[in-house]
């Protein structure tokens, strides 16, 4: 696993926020903020001034109920949204204008998988690695099967794989160019305990690492195991915030009870 | 170029696959090809240019069935999310999304043009007939790449991209059109000129401002 993943010029976390994109590179210091960030739908507002910030190499889960703004936050994070108002940085670069380059240093997992149903496991990611311009697409593409378990399925179109392998594609996909950010939406969808035990695995290792890694899930137990740090997310706001060493499962229970109103 | 060339042989791939984007048109693009010839007279003078139109309407409508298909697969999955967070070159998508467009539809007319000499009792082998074709072909499919791309996250995108691409490729319909009617009556390759003047001009202007606008596009997905 730590072959495929090997982000070779990440530095060790450092505290120190980032102001430009130059110094992100350098530094491999890529932390992710947000600075009262708004976004509407017409009447709708699905984030109200969400201010928080993910230090360099820093696992953050983000929880909430449906509707809270965890999809769209990470979808303003990952430039497939742009904010209403107010500011998100990756790396010191702002998603709204330098999308571009914000691109190219995240590794996004979404409710869509992004996969082409008749390719295969291995054709798919190949596809992937020469849009991103990698060398050797298709060692690449193997590796990362490797990564997921999926070397026997790398012949498989992607449309007979069963839903929680094509979320392992999705993985693999997203790991694919040593990104130093994950945005990862609820990346458990689909999988088993063994695979789910497999991403903690693999999202410890890339912090490790020190990637910067937002993921959201719905599953107050498995944030923990993802995370350092954990935030509610209700109605678009920010609505509790506590680091995993202060929390266990029944206190992180009451507190996502009393900040959103919905008791498990 | 490399990131062309990786869309476009991923959209040939798929569609060796599934068999959707050239048989569907070409099937359809048939069906219009001989309901014209039952319908009207294609034979004499009118019929010859009421015939090279209405070969053209069958090759512009079979064609936009096969847009639908190349581009259903990035609405599927959220294909357009991926490309747009992979790639750093919006403009290679677009002309490896075209290439594809391109072979497709001349795959098309491979079929359409011998189908229509046969049905219309005319003869095609002309010398000119390839430099129109590829002209033409170059010119609205160029327009219907950017528009299935600002149609595939549309609701109404089955009617979305007829009503934008029909209106705006009207002068590769009527140039393509009227220099098939040219050919069909032997008139002297000098004729063609004005035809082809028009396509060659239309597609020199859609082929420089199609990038730019695709990556606007793409980028505008993201609001």
């Amino acid at each position: 696993m730590s072959e495929a993943l090997g982000y070779r010029d990440l530095a060790a976390p450092r505290a120190a926020s980032t102001e430009s994109p130059l110094v992100a590179e350098a530094t491999g210091v890529w932390d992710v903020s947000t600075r009262g960030l708004w976004k509407t739908f017409g009447p709708l507002a699905a984030l109200r001034s969400v201010t928080l910030r993910v230090a360099p190499g820093e696992r953050l889960a983000i929880i909430g109920p449906n509707g809270s703004g965890k999809s769209t936050l990470l979808r303003v994070l990952a430039t497939l949204l742009r904010p209403s108002s107010g500011t998100a940085l990756v790396g010191g670069l702002d998603v709204r204008r330098d999308a571009a380059q914000v691109r190219r240093y995240i590794g996004v997992v979404s409710h869509h998988t992004f996969l082409y149903r008749d390719l295969t496991s291995r054709e798919n990611l190949e596809f992937y690695a020469r849009l991103y311009r990698l060398a050797d697409p298709s060692e690449r593409a193997l590796c990362q099967l490797g990564l997921v378990g999926l070397e026997k399925q790398r012949d498989t179109l992607a449309r007979d794989l069963s839903r929680g392998m094509q979320q392992r594609l999705a993985l693999a996909r997203a790991f694919l160019h040593d990104p130093p950010v994950l945005l990862l939406d609820e990346p458990d969808t689909g999988l088993d305990q063994r695979w789910c035990a497999f991403l903690t695995e693999l999202l410890d290792r890339a912090a490790h690492e020190g990637r910067t890694i937002v993921v959201t899930t719905h599953n107050l137990e498995r944030s923990l195991d993802l995370s350092e740090r954990v935030v509610v997310l209700n109605a678009g706001k920010v609505a509790f915030s506590a680091r995993r060493g202060d929390l266990d499962v029944e206190s992180l229970r009451e507190n996502y009870a009393r900040s959103t109103g919905v008791s498990f | 170029m490399a990131t062309a060339f990786a869309v476009l042989a991923k959209d040939v791939r798929s569609e060796l696959r599934a068999r959707q984007a050239v048989s569907g048109s070409v099937v359809f693009g048939l069906l219009v090809v001989v309901i014209f010839n039952f319908a009207f007279d294609l034979e004499g003078e009118a019929g010859e240019a009421a015939g090279a139109g209405a070969l053209w309407v069958a090759i512009v409508l079979a064609a936009m069935i096969g847009f639908n298909f190349i581009f259903a697969q990035e609405r599927e999955q959220g294909g357009m999310e991926g490309l747009l967070l992979s790639s750093p070159d919006p403009s290679a998508i677009f002309f490896g999304k075209l290439a594809g467009a391109l072979l497709f539809t001349v795959a098309l007319e491979i079929v359409l043009f011998p189908a229509f000499a046969l049905f219309a009792g005319v003869s095609l082998l002309s010398p000119g007939l390839p430099v129109l074709t590829l002209l033409g072909t170059i010119g609205f499919v160029t327009v219907g790449t950017l528009f299935s791309a600002m149609a595939v996250t549309s609701r109404s995108r089955e009617l979305f991209l007829p009503l934008l691409l029909l209106p705006v490729a009207a002068p590769v319909l009527i140039a393509a059109a009227e220099g098939t009617r040219a050919l069909i009556q032997d008139q002297p390759l000098g004729d063609l000129l004005p035809a082809i003047s028009i396509l060659g001009a239309f597609d020199v202007v859609f082929l420089a401002l199609s990038p730019p606008l695709f990556q606007f596009v793409m980028e505008e997905m993201a609001s």
